[in-house]
């Protein structure tokens, strides 16, 4: 097959690269106000009614919704294997509590309902906490280490090898700018949960969410500020140094790597990248304004705008880099240097050209289908909810 | 057995895979059972086949959640645990899975939740379209899910790449169109329908057993009967496709499967019981029916099937082979464009088998350093564990027989015999319940330990592909998954009881407007109303 040459590998490489980015982003748009919304509940919903009613803004969408981090992840190991190897394994025992969080959320939503009894209810409600909250603040910590950069080299052979402890892969991931980054994300959906919870509720537990989703959404403003301090000031940046192959084998070990300077130096170079900020700034700003006025539809929009603004200024101030490494600088994995191969790559643009659109279309189908406000009396009449 | 991380990690994965698989089967099925009973409601527009709908899919959505939940798992145990193999083929392996979720998984979990919410809000034909959709999307799935798993037995369109020290896709087609994965695809999907219609028959014959919901339970059973009969035909038609292919690509898995040593001259005999002992590499108390197995693996009666002996043989030969494409393989990533064109010519020539030198690696760093002894070794490690596989193989057989067998039964007596089920037949049904899924555990069993020492067939062994971990984390990890999917089982099993207990609940008030509308229509020419209940015998 020679096809795939039309595209240039380094082409192909800012594709995916930008394509996994998109995903992530689909995946916080979507499933962000389900984990925020989760994470909410205990709080904006007080009595049993009010609680389904919540869990029933979710309970059509959140399977749809999750999917987009499955195909994160399956996006990342088809196109970005040594990411996918390197990440995972090493995030090894958060990944653990993100999979039991993320397999107790739809467990949560789909049987909690399913029996009358108040202390079998109560427990769901927190299982549903934890599972919204928890993976909320994790993906944040995760993204903050990897700004630091993670402790891991790659042997000859490409074997991932991590530096630490048992207790340190865990507990060694919670270092302060990590902390802040998982009070940032976790924030910013809180936020998106209460914009979710201002469209498709009423009443008092769309005060609620209104009040606490307006704090939230100032913490989240507060913290990525001071993050982007932080990175001013506090943490060292890495660049590749020497001449950058973009179309070469994909080896990370072929490229130098330094340690050193501050990752701001992207905004000097590419001045553009400042636009994703300012956009989680305005986002959050709206949204916050959005909260306390009441306005719906145009606050979710808002939120949205906000959170995508924020991850994608994360992935643009550390391009090329993907994955750091603070042992072995050398052994940080790059756009130009982890990626799959030409051909798979090339595959891979051609079904997402062909089954991006059609996900939009029929997700776009079923939430016209299901609009409108969830209401107490559609949870407590004879229709078919949680 | 030492339990290092290597073994730890594939106890958990397993473990974590079986338990998946706990809860897939029955996805493939009822989601098409489910389809096929509203398309009835939406041609016939009678109530019970609404009612049918509603009660299989609620069922259905019981274990719907718990596939997805533990399907997550899986996608991200490979990088978890395994990341050197995740790192070594994800070039190939990752691509099905990625379309896995483009194409099939998105489909499937957008419009589940419709099929629950949307009876309101959608009209009758969009509402069985939303079905089928969910069910489409299911099996999809399952075909993505095959290709790489099928890629795994049979690697091809694949070659290895110095450059990045792993194996990369050269067509995507051939990954595709593996017949290997194409075959696993219609055996494992007709499985799941089978497991589906045992599922259905199991329950509807309690009913009947009770003298509940007789109307329900009766059509079910005519329903399941008729999708369940095909489906056992397919999955031993199939079964019987994907031993043919393991003559030629996986002939190692076939002869450990029949238990047999040596090589026999054609027509080779089947054995079908006997006690295959692994140390003395024999089968005691064989029972053999002469020719059946070069019928069964070559259709020739010529074509020799080679037994383990002479496949260790071969192996042994892979091996020293292997060592060549390593010896090369070394030189080559060190002086990469500037390598002499003889050192990779050399390295062209014996590639396929550098796997082979890569099983020296439990032995030694360095496989050019391998002594004798630890060559054989090598080359002895690649017989799977025989005994095991040698029963569960033939379980699953007998099972998959005994599927058709009651299908054809149930069957006949539902069209051909007016309904009359005698209760021991019944009681039967309610006893099989878990009988498909025995046999889809033992076939994963077969397929996987089968595959062993290798994740990837003849390309990377099972000893080098997991991660770098610690023992005490894999413990943890272990443990938690052990707890929390046995509350989740627990939990599951609770509610599928509570709600086939409690049964179907009838719309009452369309059931009797629809009644008054065709009475006239339904009343049996001896005057009776249209649902006088018969007893269940």
């Amino acid at each position: 097959m020679v096809l795939h040459e039309f595209i240039s590998f380094e082409v192909l490489r800012v594709i995916w690269w930008a394509l996994v980015g998109v995903l992530l982003i689909g995946f916080a748009l979507t499933d962000g106000f389900d984990m925020g919304t989760g994470a909410l509940l205990p709080f904006v919903a007080r009595t049993d009614t009010e609680r389904r009613v919540v869990i029933n803004t979710v309970g059509p969408v959140w399977e749809g919704n999750q999917v987009w981090f499955i195909l994160g992840g399956g996006a990342i190991f088809a196109a970005w294997p040594p990411l996918y190897a390197v990440s995972f394994s090493g995030f090894y025992l958060a990944m653990f509590a993100v999979l039991a969080a993320l397999i107790l959320r739809p467990v949560g939503f789909k049987y909690r309902s399913k029996r009358e009894s108040q202390s079998w209810r109560n427990g769901w409600d927190w299982a549903l906490f934890i599972g919204g909250a928890v993976p909320a603040l994790l993906f944040g910590v995760a993204v903050g280490n990897v700004l630091l950069g993670v402790p891991f080299h790659l042997t000859d052979d490409l074997m991932p090898m991590y530096d630490g402890s048992f207790y340190g892969k865990f507990l060694g991931l919670l270092r302060p700018f990590a902390l802040l980054a998982g009070v940032v994300s976790l924030s910013m959906l809180l936020m998106h949960g209460a914009a979710w919870l201002t469209l498709k509720t009423e009443g008092w537990v769309q005060i609620r969410a209104r009040s606490i989703g307006t704090v939230a959404g100032v913490v989240a403003a507060a913290g990525y500020a001071l993050a982007g301090l932080w990175l001013a000031v506090g943490v060292d940046g890495f660049a590749i140094a020497g001449e950058i192959v973009t179309d070469g084998p994909s080896n990370p070990l072929h490229s130098e790597v330094t340690h050193g300077g501050t990752w701001l130096a992207a905004y000097a170079a590419r001045p553009w990248i400042a636009v994703a900020p300012l956009m989680g700034f305005a986002g959050i700003a709206m949204a916050v304004r959005g909260l306390r006025e009441g306005h719906e539809v145009s606050t979710l929009l808002w939120s949205k705008l906000g959170i995508t603004g924020i991850i994608a200024s994360v992935g643009l101030t550390m391009f090329p880099f993907i994955l750091p490494s603070t042992v072995d600088p050398d052994s940080s994995l790059t756009v130009w240097d982890a990626s799959s191969s030409h051909l798979t790559l090339f595959v891979m643009l051609v079904a997402t050209a062909i089954f991006m659109p059609l996900i939009l279309a029929y997700t776009a189908w079923v939430y016209r289908v299901l609009w409108g406000k969830v209401t107490e009396d559609d949870v407590t009449g004879a229709g078919h909810s949680y | 057995m030492e339990l290092d991380v290597v073994e730890l990690s594939r106890l958990q994965f397993a473990m974590t895979a079986m338990y998946h698989f706990l809860f897939v089967p029955l996805t493939l099925g009822l989601s098409i059972l489910v389809a096929i009973m509203e398309t009835v409601y939406v041609m016939t527009n009678r109530p019970i086949w609404r009612q049918m709908t509603k009660f299989w899919g609620t069922l259905f959505g019981i274990n719907f959640v718990l596939g997805v939940a533990t399907g997550i798992t899986m996608e991200f145990q490979f990088g978890m645990n395994w990341s050197y193999y995740s790192h070594y083929v994800g070039d190939i392996f990752g691509a099905p899975l990625a379309v896995e979720g483009l194409m099939a998984f998105f489909l499937e979990a957008t419009f589940v939740g419709l099929f629950f919410f949307g009876w309101d809000k959608l009209s009758k034909v969009g509402h069985m379209i939303v079905a089928w959709l969910v069910a489409i999307g299911s099996n999809f799935s399952a075909l993505w899910i095959l290709i790489a798993n099928g890629w795994m037995q049979n690697p091809v369109g694949a070659e290895f790449n110095p450059d990045t020290m792993r194996m990369e896709m050269t067509s995507f087609f051939e990954v595709v169109f593996n017949g290997v994965a194409q075959a696993k695809f219609v055996h494992t999907v007709s499985a799941g329908y089978v497991t589906a219609a045992v599922f259905v028959l199991g329950v509807s014959a309690w009913y009947l057993l009770k003298g509940r919901h007789v109307e329900l339970a009766r059509r079910s059973i005519a329903v399941a009967a008729s999708f369940g009969l095909a489906s056992a035909l397919s999955v031993v038609v199939l079964g019987d496709e994907s031993g043919y292919n393991a003559s030629h690509t996986q002939k190692m898995k076939l002869a450990a499967i029949e238990g047999m040593w040596e090589t026999h001259e054609a027509p080779a005999p089947f054995t079908a019981i006997g006690f295959p002992d692994q140390e003395a590499r024999e089968t005691h108390y064989a029972v053999q029916i002469p020719w059946a197995m070069g019928l069964i693996g070559t259709r020739s009666l010529t074509e020799e099937i080679p037994g383990i002996a002479e496949l260790v043989d071969q192996s042994e030969d892979k091996v020293r082979s292997g060592i060549i494409a390593y010896d090369a393989l070394m030189t080559l990533r060190e002086a990469r464009d500037a390598t002499p064109p003889e050192v990779r010519a050399r390295f062209e020539a014996h590639s396929d088998d550098l796997g082979y030198a890569m099983l020296l690696k439990r032995y030694v760093e360095d496989p050019r350093e391998a002594s004798e002894e630890q060559i054989v070794q090598a080359a002895n490690d690649t017989i799977p564990g025989v005994a095991p596989l040698f029963w569960a193989f033939r379980i699953m057989v007998g099972l998959g027989f005994a599927f058709i067998a009651v299908m054809l039964y149930f069957f006949i007596t539902a069209n051909f015999r007016g309904m009359r089920f005698p209760r021991w037949s019944l009681r039967m049904a309610v006893i099989m319940i878990p009988a498909p899924w025995i046999a889809a555990e033992l076939g994963w069993f077969v397929a996987e330990f089968g595959r062993q020492p290798w994740t990837v067939d003849g390309v990377l062994p099972t000893a080098l592909s997991a991660s770098h971990l610690s023992v005490g984390d894999l413990l943890v990890t272990l443990a938690g998954f052990m707890i929390f999917y046995t509350a989740l089982f627990v939990i599951e099993m609770g509610l599928m009881l509570k709600f086939i207990r409690r049964g179907p609940v009838e719309d009452v008030e369309e059931t009797e407007r629809w009644t008054e509308r065709h009475e006239h229509r339904l009343r049996t020419h001896d005057g009776k109303g249209p649902f006088a209940q018969q007893p269940a015998e």
